[in-house]
């Protein structure tokens, strides 16, 4: 185990540098820099050539866009890993206050539309391997399947018209007036609830109709296992039997592939806030990426993927707790 | 790295005897038998060819040109087409024509039929020029209006513009980029993946890290930051093979995963070593016996990553980093109604976004008919 997790943290950190400079060329492929645009947009701003021109080099000198790219890459990555994330340049103010609670909510809001998936998913999953080809079993699949084929960001949509026009409740916001500066209390966290619930039904959607599928198939691959027959034979209930035999290790896969459904998620989240214009990083990564503010784009990419990395990490370590077979080497 | 003992089951074998032993021979015969019992299967690419033949006839369909505005008529509700005059007699079918009102309070315009004039429809009528596929010129036009009268099926947007014919433009767009964007995902899997599994050692370990990395990463960002990357003043058609571009940059991983995996197990079969033996170099082996065998696997990862990429597309048009104007696609004509106002206040608006959604709907069953047929013992 303690070399297991050692070999793992290795590759982790080679997976991390070299993420970062994937995310580094990526983010410089636009042509032109932050200031070049700004100057694009100034240029009718009357502002004559030789201030606008002496204004860029300071400019670009003072926030380190004059160096070479690669050692661009070396000074942000450096101080990346000493917790400098730098200047935004959109925003003239340090990253790390920009990012805040933002990062943190864009991780809650994947993490509770996983929750959703899975308390919509699973259910259906098993009723579906139990009821086998019954009108339940297609219709339940249709649904899913008609929830992985609307977009994102229409569903959003839809559903943000209809909770401003039928419900009358605030979209694009965390807490209703009230509760905006109020302490922490059960009704806090209920509005919160409320002002969430469309981005993660609309992320949750996404993935219910994979998470259907896995979970019908898997269970249906577990019921016919020797383990599950035993069971049967011991004179256990049909019910029982599903539960705590087969459905525990039909349980697994989502486990394991909870690495590869991270980022569908933390995709889902970001096109779904920057449509209901949340404040997590979502938007402010769009913001960032259209303007050039490497600085604050990098960032956010590179916390992603440590998010990710973790993420992978937890679901290897979980997975031997979950499934007796498993030994970590 | 964790392993399941037992679980990682090799893709059941092509069976012996085929399930529709005595009458199917050949490859693909089977394969076509099955896909015709999945009734949802079928369903869906009928309503896929419908659609993609629609596309293609666009101009003929659409009864007026996608970018002729209607000062008069903007944000106009859908016409509908009437057989019955105002006695319930059978007519001919014909239009009412629109009636304006502002609202006194909120200075809105309204729309109301206006039972006194109406206008025959016509069929077959010539209209404007257009050309077919850029080629064929043609005047032919499948449904018009008499003098003086409008039929717009589907209601208008903002500047007048009739969503029937932009929603048929804009359907080239959307249903052109999945097909185009899969030919770059299958080209690009199988070279990278047959190379990953048939040289093996450095070449092997580079691109499979390489995929990881890809995979592992959330597309939407990734896709985002690569569009933004498009400079603003390239022309549209230039944006749009590099959005497809794009689009197909991640779907290629999967693939080439699973090719690799096929050829691996393929490179030690006798039939192979045979073709060695012979003295057949590493081009013929792979074209002639490795390749051949992860077609049916690469035909249905390619029906399956389809619903990715229209999904895809609409989403960067519709934050406005997608395709350019001139072209226009679903997810831009959504974009161009984004207000919340503007769509509840007219709601044919939204009607492209159920195209996307009928759209991918349908791929995804027609992608898993076909991995049913082509691999039933899956799960």
């Amino acid at each position: 185990m303690t070399v297991f997790l050692i070999r793992r943290l290795f590759t982790m950190v080679i997976s991390f540098l070299l993420m970062s400079l994937v995310i580094f060329i990526i983010i410089q492929l636009a042509p032109g820099d932050f200031i070049t645009h700004l100057m694009a947009q100034m240029s009718g701003g009357g502002m004559r050539d030789e201030y606008a021109r002496e204004f860029a080099e300071n400019f670009r000198r003072l926030h380190g866009l004059d160096q070479p790219k690669w050692i661009q890459y070396f000074i942000w990555i450096r101080n990346f890993l000493t917790g400098d994330m730098g200047h935004s340049l959109l925003h003239g103010r340090p990253v790390a206050t920009l990012l805040g609670d933002r990062l943190a909510l864009s991780f809650g809001i994947s993490f509770g539309s996983l929750v959703f998936t899975w308390l919509i998913g699973i259910p259906i999953g098993i009723y579906g391997a139990t009821h086998k080809n019954t009108i339940g079993d297609h219709a339940a699949t249709f649904v899913g399947f008609l929830g992985l084929s609307i977009p994102n960001f229409f569903l959003a949509l839809v559903l943000m018209i209809f909770a401003v026009f039928a419900l009358n409740w605030p979209v694009g916001v965390l807490f209703s007036m009230e509760y905006e500066d109020a302490p922490w209390s059960f009704m806090k966290a209920l509005d919160l609830a409320k002002n969430l619930w469309i981005p993660i039904v609309v992320i949750g959607t996404a993935g219910t109709a994979a998470t259907i599928r896995v979970m019908r198939g898997n269970l249906l691959d577990m019921l016919g296992q020797p383990f599950v027959t035993t069971a049967r034979s011991k004179g256990l209930k049909e019910r029982i039997v599903v539960r705590r035999h087969a459905v525990r290790i039909a349980f697994n896969p989502f486990v394991s592939g909870l690495g590869m459904s991270l980022p569908t998620l933390l995709s889902g989240e970001t096109i779904t806030s920057i449509v209901l214009n949340l404040p997590t990083a979502g938007p402010l990564l769009f913001e960032a990426l259209l303007a050039e503010d490497i600085y604050l784009s990098a960032s956010i990419l590179q916390f992603y993927a440590i998010f990710l990395l973790l993420g992978n990490l937890m679901a290897d370590i979980a997975l031997t707790w979950l499934d007796p077979r498993i030994r970590l080497e | 790295m964790s392993q399941v003992a037992g679980a990682n089951q090799s893709p059941a074998p092509q069976p012996a005897v085929d399930l529709d032993a005595g009458l199917a021979t050949g490859f693909w015969l089977p394969i076509w038998r099955r896909f015709r019992k999945n009734r949802l299967g079928v369903v869906s690419g009928i309503i896929l060819i419908v659609l993609y033949t629609m596309a293609v006839f666009a101009p003929f369909f659409s009864p007026y040109p996608f970018d002729e505005f209607h000062g008069k008529v903007k944000f106009a509700p859908p016409q509908r087409i009437r057989v019955f005059d105002e006695e319930g007699r059978l007519t001919a079918p014909f239009t009412y024509a629109y009636q304006r009102q502002m609202d006194p309070e909120t200075l809105a315009l309204n729309y109301r039929e206006d039972r006194s004039t109406r206008y025959r429809i016509r069929f077959f009528v010539r209209g404007e020029p257009y050309r077919v596929l850029f080629v064929i010129p043609a005047r032919l036009r499948f449904i018009g209006i008499e003098e003086g009268g409008t039929v717009f099926l589907l209601g208008t947007d903002v500047l007048g513009r009739d969503l029937l014919s932009r929603m048929l433009k804009a359907a080239q767009v959307s249903l052109s980029v999945p097909l185009v964007g899969t030919l770059i995902t299958v080209v690009l899997g199988l070279i990278l993946g047959v190379a990953s599994g048939y040289f093996g050692g450095v070449v092997d370990d580079v691109i499979q890290r390489f995929i990881e990395l890809l995979l592992s990463f959330p597309h939407i960002p990734l896709w985002l930051a690569l569009s933004a990357a498009i400079p603003p003043t390239w022309p549209s058609n230039y944006v749009y093979l590099t959005i497809v571009a794009i689009l197909s940059f991640i779907g290629w991983g999967g693939l080439a995963r699973v090719v690799r995996g096929k050829v691996l197990a393929y490179r030690g079969e006798e039939y192979v070593l045979a073709a060695r033996a012979a003295g057949a170099r590493n081009w013929r082996i792979i074209t002639r016996h490795l390749v051949p065998g992860c077609l049916s696997h690469t035909i249905v990862i390619a029906t399956l990553s389809i619903p990715g990429i229209i999904l895809g597309e609409s989403a960067l048009s519709y934050l406005g980093v997608g395709v350019t104007p001139p072209m226009t696609s679903w997810g831009v004509l959504i974009k161009d109604a984004t207000s919340i106002h503007a769509i509840v206040r007219h709601v044919w608006l939204t009607i492209p976004g159920l195209m996307i959604t009928v759209t991918v709907l349908c791929f995804n069953f027609l992608g898993d008919a076909v991995r049913d047929a082509v691999d039933p013992f899956a799960t």
